[in-house]
């Protein structure tokens, strides 16, 4: 395989917890992210999907270096951008950039759009002629040219999400990062989004790590997913096979958890219930951090080890004890009035 | 196993009732329901309009729309909660027979809670953060049942055990911020629980909630539903939602229903073109990947007036002239309801839905 | 394309919109500025101070007599006291000089002092605030232990120990009345920065590199300027009203050829039985003023407030 365009090597983001007023102890830390391994691809989309809380918005922001990481590196052309400082770390950010969940929010409610997507241009000291680069940019997201001139809260929010389109690839990036580009949209309009963002990949050769929450999204937009439970990659695989042959229970719990559109395939589904919520990243589950909630759990062993990522076939790795065990039906999920019965003891 | 999480032993699953299409006597009917903002200054908005379907007990019934589409008003005009001042409220809600509007707020609040009970999107600003969740549920049995404190104490555990919370008598005395969001819906659908209401409105019950806390909540009120006979009305966005639990679906599209169908029909083939479109336009699990998106254009708030024509024309792929300068009426038929000039072609229909 | 562009939403302005601003837009300033000219209560503050400020402009052409020139008459007594035909309409005070003139050039006094320690105040304050609002950390620890220890002085005590300090001039009155409101801008734009540190588009600015210095003075502040504006509206008829206690107190500047709201009070209040117009004239100019900088500071607070916005 090629080189990877980023490599992500054990990356950690810990926020600590502090108490006092006067004199501030670390009493512990909320370990939102805890030792990722990823690799991006050039011209690919890594998906990755998770609950809220489970730290992949983190995740997105340290690789951006929005967030600081605690330990870890991130590798981009040689260089860990995980290490840098200052104005070397500020030339480095027109090669990655972001596009948000909330496109009012993230855009200043007093700059026109002409100001919004040439901003960066002069940030970086790019010299550009105005209208054309304006025009063209808008072009590109499928706005119309007299947009320029009018302010982000007179658009509809699809409009306002193609906005910061235009502004994250006015710096033609190598990278975007799409932190849940399309859930604060009205499902109408999510399509247009997903489609802009496919096209701008084939025109701009662009590479993507698309977080969200929505398996149904993420598999549509990625040719490989990563599934992210409480601060660790527990499954990564190419698309097509995470979705027919999910290994970790994780993964096979929140694909069976998804309602479908279609009330034949629903009537005649078999659900997987997860009892119980997240537990808390200040405070970790011991072995394996999914086994309070999985319902494959086997006595001891998943309580006390915490499973490594091992590859099962190409390019599919999960990080579960017992999955071929699950894959080939020797181990049965158990219902969940057991697990809440067994949760609640 | 794993990798067939889309089907399933065929003796389990599906709990729903399968809805029953003889509508007389049903548990809330909703006839000819509109709702006018009126704001002094400014040109009244016609948030809801022409509403009319009904709602029997045990029955599962969806509104499903986009921002804008009126499904939540319709719901709170239902339960009375819409204020007073400049709106305008017309057409009738009859619940067991009796009709609710006009009602005055004393006989809506003792209807309210003990009746009917609603619950909504986010559990959070829906509880009181000052006040233990447990004297949440004990104020509404001791108000509506009018049964003795230590009673009404016993009764919350009991509740907050149905609605799967573990260790429920630690949980009575906990406030609402020391639950997560999935407990606070549970605690919430509990308090809707409380005085056995025969009609639960639930207005988006799951959206602020994950996929996996969402099927919990899901489970529930299908449960429910099945195992108490309350009706219930599904207020949401999502397909999926609507396809897993309820037995009857009608669209809204810019404050009027655009279409109704039983669950099955209407997946199988949808008629109007919005709703056509929106089946378009999400990826789905139980499509091969790789599918193109067909979005509808435009945006939500693009609508023309009903009153000049068909709101959705102006997105709508099969519009045509009279599309825009004559407003289609509600063309009842057996289960179907569809307000189209021009539904989709039901065989091109019938060839999307098999494509899945 | 694949993806038709949506229809662009038709701009807000209810019916006046005119063909221009379809394509030009409308910023938030100028969004503010149409609900402002809406608004009664901003349309009367806004003419009282327009009054307010042509007065105190054009006092030499306004008024009937010299300033502070001393006519020797018998009367003290306003027209409608006294009866018809008078030279003085509203009398004149104690040391014989017209009332009138004294008030119109009073305005100008009360609006120079007005404007220029409001200035002072929030030059100083909102360099404070935005030190301390846009770079953190320690930087903000050190600006606002001191603005805590400005604010501990009681702002009458501080504007009086300065106008001590620094003798009996009207500069020293606007410093004095400039530094008790630096706490107050500093705290206020430094939360409002604060607030909008955290928000997406400031993370935005910072993903797309831009330098520090351009997301604070660029995005940061003028995102949290609205309170600060309104404040200082509100503090200039703090500030008339301070200048009037402290002048009353004697601490202003007290040549008596310079009019002054203030002390026209305080010369009137020893014959407040015999002839109370000496101190209401005054008065109800520093109350009017007053009021009209408050009203017009309460509705540019309602027209900023974003909730406002459709």
């Amino acid at each position: 395989m090629d080189e990877p365009l980023l490599k992500v090597r054990g990356l950690e983001v810990h926020f600590p917890i502090k108490r006092g007023i006067v004199l501030e102890r670390q009493i512990g830390a909320v370990k939102a992210v805890d030792g990722v391994d990823l690799d991006i691809y050039k011209g690919k989309t890594l998906g990755l999907v998770g609950e809220s809380g489970c730290g992949k918005s983190t995740l997105g922001r340290a690789i951006l270096r929005l967030t600081k990481p605690t330990a870890g590196q991130v590798i981009y052309n040689g260089t860990d951008l995980a290490q840098l400082q200052g104005e070397d770390l500020r030339r480095q950010r027109r090669h990655m950039q972001m596009v948000f969940q909330d496109p009012m929010s993230s855009l200043n409610p007093r700059q026109s759009v002409e100001t919004l997507v040439t901003e960066p241009l002069r940030a970086h000291g790019i010299s550009f002629e105005r209208h054309a680069r304006v025009k063209e940019l808008l072009e590109l997201v499928g706005l119309p040219s007299s947009a320029a001139n009018r302010y982000p809260h007179e658009f509809s929010g699809g409009q306002r999400q193609r906005i910061g389109i235009a502004r994250a690839i006015a710096l033609e990036p190598d990278l975007v990062i799409a932190d849940e580009p399309v859930s604060a949209l009205d499902v109408s309009i999510q399509a247009q989004v997903l489609n802009l963002l496919e096209e701008l990949q084939e025109r701009l050769n662009l590479t993507y790590l698309v977080i969200a929450h929505d398996l149904a999204v993420v598999r549509h937009v990625s040719d490989d997913v990563a599934v992210m439970y409480l601060g660790g990659i527990v499954e990564q695989a190419p698309s097509d096979d995470l979705y027919e042959q999910p290994l970790h229970p994780y993964t096979i719990s929140l694909l069976s958890a998804i309602p479908v559109p279609n009330p034949e395939v629903e009537d005649r589904r078999e659900r997987i219930l997860l009892s119980g919520d997240l537990p808390s990243p200040a405070n970790p589950p011991s072995g394996c951090r999914f086994h309070t909630r999985c319902p494959f759990r086997q006595e001891t062993r998943c309580d006390d080890e915490l499973p490594p990522l091992r590859e099962l076939s190409p390019g599919h790795t999960v990080a579960c004890h017992y999955a071929e065990e699950i894959l080939d039906g020797k181990i049965t999920p158990r219902s969940a009035e057991e697990m809440l019965t067994a949760g609640a003891s | 196993m794993s990798g067939d999480y889309l089907s399933g032993r065929p003796d389990e699953g599906n709990t729903t009732v399968v809805g029953d299409t003889d509508h007389d006597g049903a548990l809330l009917e909703v006839n000819d329901l509109s709702v006018h903002f009126t704001r002094h200054g400014n040109k009244p908005v016609h948030a809801v309009d022409e509403v009319t379907f009904s709602v029997g007990a045990g029955e599962n019934v969806a509104l499903v729309g986009e921002s804008g589409s009126g499904k939540s008003v319709t719901s709170l005009a239902i339960m009375g909660l819409l204020p007073k001042r400049g709106v305008e409220v017309a057409g009738s809600v009859a619940f067991a027979g009796r009709e609710l509007i006009g009602l005055d707020e004393s006989q809506m609040r003792n209807l309210r809670g003990a009746e009917m009970a609603m619950i909504f999107q986010d559990p959070m600003s829906s509880l009181n953060p000052v006040v233990p969740v447990g004297k949440q549920i004990t104020e509404v049995l001791r108000r509506h049942r009018r049964i003795s404190k230590p009673d009404s104490v016993t009764e919350s555990v009991d509740l907050l055990q149905r609605v799967g919370i573990p260790d429920p008598a630690r949980r009575v005395t906990e406030y609402p911020h020391q639950l997560s969001g999935g407990m606070r819906q549970r605690v919430l659908i509990a308090i809707a629980l409380a005085c056995q209401p025969r009609l639960l409105i639930a207005d988006e019950p799951t959206t602020a909630l994950d996929v996996t806390i969402q099927a919990q909540i899901l489970e529930l009120l299908r449960e429910l539903v099945s195992g108490t006979g309350t009706a219930l009305i599904m207020i949401t966005h999502d397909l999926g939602v609507v396809a897993s639990l309820c037995d009857r679906v009608h669209v809204m599209y810019s404050g009027r229903i655009v279409e109704s169908n039983l669950r099955h029909q209407l997946f199988a083939r949808p008629r109007h073109p919005y709703t056509g479109g929106l089946m378009e336009s999400i990826p789905r699990l139980d499509q091969a990947r790789g599918l193109p998106l067909t979005p509808i254009p435009g945006s939500p708030t693009d609508t023309l007036a009903w009153s000049q024509g068909c709101a959705f024309a102006p997105r709508c792929p099969n519009a045509a002239g009279d599309c825009k300068t004559q407003t289609p009426r509600l063309e009842m038929s057996d289960d179907r309801a569809l307000r189209c000039f021009h539904p989709l072609d039901t065989e091109a229909a019938r060839i999307g839905a098999a494509r899945g | 394309m694949t993806t038709p562009p949506d229809v662009l939403v038709s701009p807000a302005s209810s019916g006046d919109a005119d063909s221009s601003e379809s394509t030009s837009g409308e910023s938030l300033w100028r969004g503010a500025f149409k609900r402002l000219r809406r608004s009664p209560m901003a349309i009367i503050g806004a003419a009282i101070m327009v009054v307010f400020v042509a007065v105190a402009l054009l006092a030499p052409v306004l008024a009937p007599y010299e300033p502070a020139s001393t006519q020797w008459t018998n009367l003290s007594t306003p027209v409608f006291v006294q009866g018809s035909n008078s030279e003085h309409l509203l009398g004149i005070d104690r040391w014989g000089s017209d009332m009138l003139t004294q008030l119109l050039f009073g305005a100008r006094q009360s609006l120079i002092i007005g404007v220029v320690s409001t200035l002072i105040g929030l030059i100083a304050g909102a360099g404070l605030g935005t030190l301390a609002g846009g770079f953190g950390g320690w930087v903000d620890s050190l600006v606002m232990r001191f603005v805590d220890i400005l604010l501990s002085i009681p702002s009458l005590l501080l504007a009086i120990s300065i106008a001590a300090a620094m003798g009996k001039s009207s500069f020293a009155l606007m410093v004095a009345i400039g530094a008790a409101q630096v706490p107050i801008f500093a705290r206020l734009l430094r939360s409002s920065m604060l607030g909008q540190n955290r928000s997406d588009y400031v993370v935005a600015a910072e993903s797309l590199g831009l330098r520090r210095r351009t997301i604070i003075l660029g995005h940061v502040l003028p995102n949290s300027l609205g309170p600060t504006i309104v404040q200082a509206t509100l503090n200039l008829a703090t500030a008339i009203i301070e200048v009037a206690a402290l002048s009353f107190l004697g601490l202003g500047n007290d040549d008596p050829a310079v009019a002054e709201w203030g002390r026209m009070i305080v010369s009137g209040q020893d014959r407040f039985l015999v002839a109370p117009w000496l101190a209401f004239y005054p008065g109800v100019c520093i109350a009017i003023t007053a009021l009209g900088f408050t009203l017009l500071g309460e509705s540019m607070r309602e027209a900023l407030d974003p909730k406002q916005r459709r």
